[in-house]
């Protein structure tokens, strides 16, 4: 996929891709993020739990600069990205995110949606652009729908174009939102699916979720969030058999009960 | 019953019951028509006989429907119409670059463009509050009294340049709320793929808010269209000057009535052509409707 094939590894043995120290942000004096830190590592996926408006949704919206932050800083590949001087455009050139709401551009295809980006922003030839886009749809099993408008999609295939409109800039982090929420059960299995191959290609990714089966199964590492801070990060297997913090634990009890997990 | 009719291949045959349907259905749509027609030829003689009995009529015909008059006065007005039409042409173009530079230099957020902003929101506040018939006297007569050097004397531009002015604060609202209609979500989507600021507008923002605006647009359209005519009053041979014209010399109003025929020969079809795309847009909305 991008960069060199290596296993994924569940130590961040090398320098962080990325780096988030100290990061606060409020709303009209609501503060929705206070003092988060955060490491991800090159192929690691990292995945962010807790309840609605712990500010999981905030915190990747500053990563990739949608949002700017108040305090605190984030790298990328040791760079400051949250410097004034660092420009936005380039950063989100190297950073993807996948919402929850698809936001396909209804006014184009398929096929336009992907290709829009890597023409526009990475200059790329319009002919390469498509066989990429065109292989990259193949890959995820929507080769019929290049040439589709998006409200012609079900919802899970609108997700699916999204994650590859994402992939088609060839991104160093995937940052993904609840990109299954808004789906029908028989619809999440696969855009799950479409991660669980973008995991095992090595891509780095960071996402919000609130299926915990899934990000007990796809995760590194997993992120506790509580009212804006990180209460609690660990493996997978140890947050969701041993959490250290009570809190996290009542969390889990609670999803559990829901039968979410 | 149905396996009377069922192939081997399962290839579907209407069966019986649907052709007896549609037969039906045909013979109550034919029936509806003759209705229709009966009904509405009935309401044109009792109100044609209504008018024509009445008292006043053979003055109102003399005055207004005088067939010697109008034949006598079409060929002029007809003549002055086409000044309407392409002062309308050229108005139109101008007022949609004006109206779209002005609802952008209004999105604009650098602190560097503030003045421009200020600008195109005074521009938009003043223009709209002027009624167009004074515009067009201010501009027609109030600008070559300046006597300035490369003021157009033409009262057609000048006309035309009022008009202009006029709209072009219409058409910037409605590019402006065009663009406010699209949600954020759209432009964070773009942004986070990279796109500037500039690009998200170029290619994701502004496309979709044309399309939204076309209906409005032609509705202004059609009122810029009649407008034309008060460029009249700064004495352009145009449509309503000409029958002006044929009007003193007879006291007749005929003529009035022929530029009025030409104004609504032309903006009927742009309603019925502003229903159709108002109708289409309505379809694509729906759920399965055609992207
Ligand atoms: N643009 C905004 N303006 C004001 N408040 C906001 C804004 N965005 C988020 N918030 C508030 O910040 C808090 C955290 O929101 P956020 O969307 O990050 O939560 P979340 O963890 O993603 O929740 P969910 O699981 O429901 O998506 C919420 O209380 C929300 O109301
Ligand atoms: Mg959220």
């Amino acid at each position: 996929m991008t960069g060199p094939a290596t296993e994924p590894t569940a130590e961040p043995a090398t320098a962080p891709l990325l780096r988030v120290e100290g990061v606060w942000k409020n709303y009209h004096g609501h503060h929705v993020l206070r003092g988060v830190d955060l490491e991800v590592a090159p192929h690691e996926v990292v995945c962010l739990i807790g309840a609605s408006g712990s500010g999981k949704s905030t915190l990747l919206r500053c990563l990739n600069l949608l949002e700017t932050v108040d305090d605190g800083a984030v790298w990328l590949d040791g760079r400051e990205i949250t410097d004034p001087a660092a420009d936005p455009d380039e950063v989100r050139k190297r950073i993807g995110m996948v919402f929850q709401s698809y936001n396909l551009f209804p006014h184009m295809t398929v096929l336009d949606n992907i290709t829009l980006a890597p023409v526009r922003v990475h200059r790329r030839s319009r002919r390469e652009a498509v066989a990429r886009a065109r292989a990259l749809l193949e890959r995820f099993g929507l080769a019929d729908k290049a040439d589709a408008y998006p409200d012609r999609l079900s919802g899970g295939q609108q997700q699916r174009v999204a994650i590859v409109r994402a992939m088609a800039c060839e991104p160093s982090v995937l940052l993904l939102d609840e990109v299954t929420s808004a789906l029908d059960p028989e619809l999440v299995t696969e855009v799950m699916g479409v991660i669980r191959e973008l995991k095992q290609a090595g891509m780095t990714m960071v996402m919000a979720t609130h299926e915990m089966g899934f990000a007990r199964d796809i995760a590194d590492t997993v992120c506790f969030l509580e009212n804006g801070v990180l209460l609690e990060r660990g493996p997978a297997e140890q947050i969701f058999t041993e959490p250290r913090e009570p809190r996290t634990r009542a969390f889990l009890q609670r999803v559990l009960e829901s039968g979410r997990l | 019953m149905t396996s009377l009719h069922k192939r081997p291949s399962g290839e579907w045959v209407k069966s019986e019951r649907q052709l007896d349907r549609e037969r039906r259905r045909r013979r109550q749509g034919v029936r509806s028509g003759s209705v229709a027609a009966a009904s509405t030829i009935l309401f044109v003689v009792l109100v044609a006989l209504a008018v024509t009995s009445s008292p006043g009529w053979p003055r109102v015909r003399e005055t207004f429907f005088d067939w010697e008059r109008f034949s006598a006065a079409f060929p002029d007005v007809l003549g002055g119409f086409w000044l309407n039409i392409q002062i309308f042409l050229v108005a139109e173009v101008v007022i949609l670059v004006l109206g779209l530079l002005v609802a952008l230099a209004r999105g604009l957020r650098s602190p560097l463009f503030f003045p421009l902003r200020m600008l195109a929101t005074a521009y938009t506040d003043v223009f709209r509050g002027i009624p167009t018939i004074l515009l067009v006297y201010l501009v027609g007569f109030g600008l070559p009294a300046l006597e300035l050097q490369g003021v157009p004397s033409s009262p057609a531009v000048l006309g035309g340049l009022a008009l202009v002015l006029s709209y072009g604060a219409y058409v910037a609202e409605v590019f402006r709320s065009g663009i406010e209609s699209i949600h954020p979500s759209q432009r964070a989507a773009a942004r986070s793929l990279g796109l500037s600021q500039a690009q998200a507008l170029r290619f994701v923002i502004l496309p979709q808010a044309v399309r939204r605006v076309v209906p409005p647009l032609l509705n202004d359209f059609a009122s810029l269209q009649k407008d034309t005519a008060l460029v009249a009053v700064l004495g352009p041979l145009e449509a309503l000057r000409q029958a002006q014209i044929h009007q003193a010399e007879t006291f007749n109003y005929t003529p009035y009535l022929a530029a009025a025929v030409l104004f609504i020969a032309l903006t009927v079809p742009m309603a019925r052509f502003t229903d159709h795309l108002a109708a289409r847009a309505e379809r694509r909305r729906a759920p399965g409707g055609a992207p």
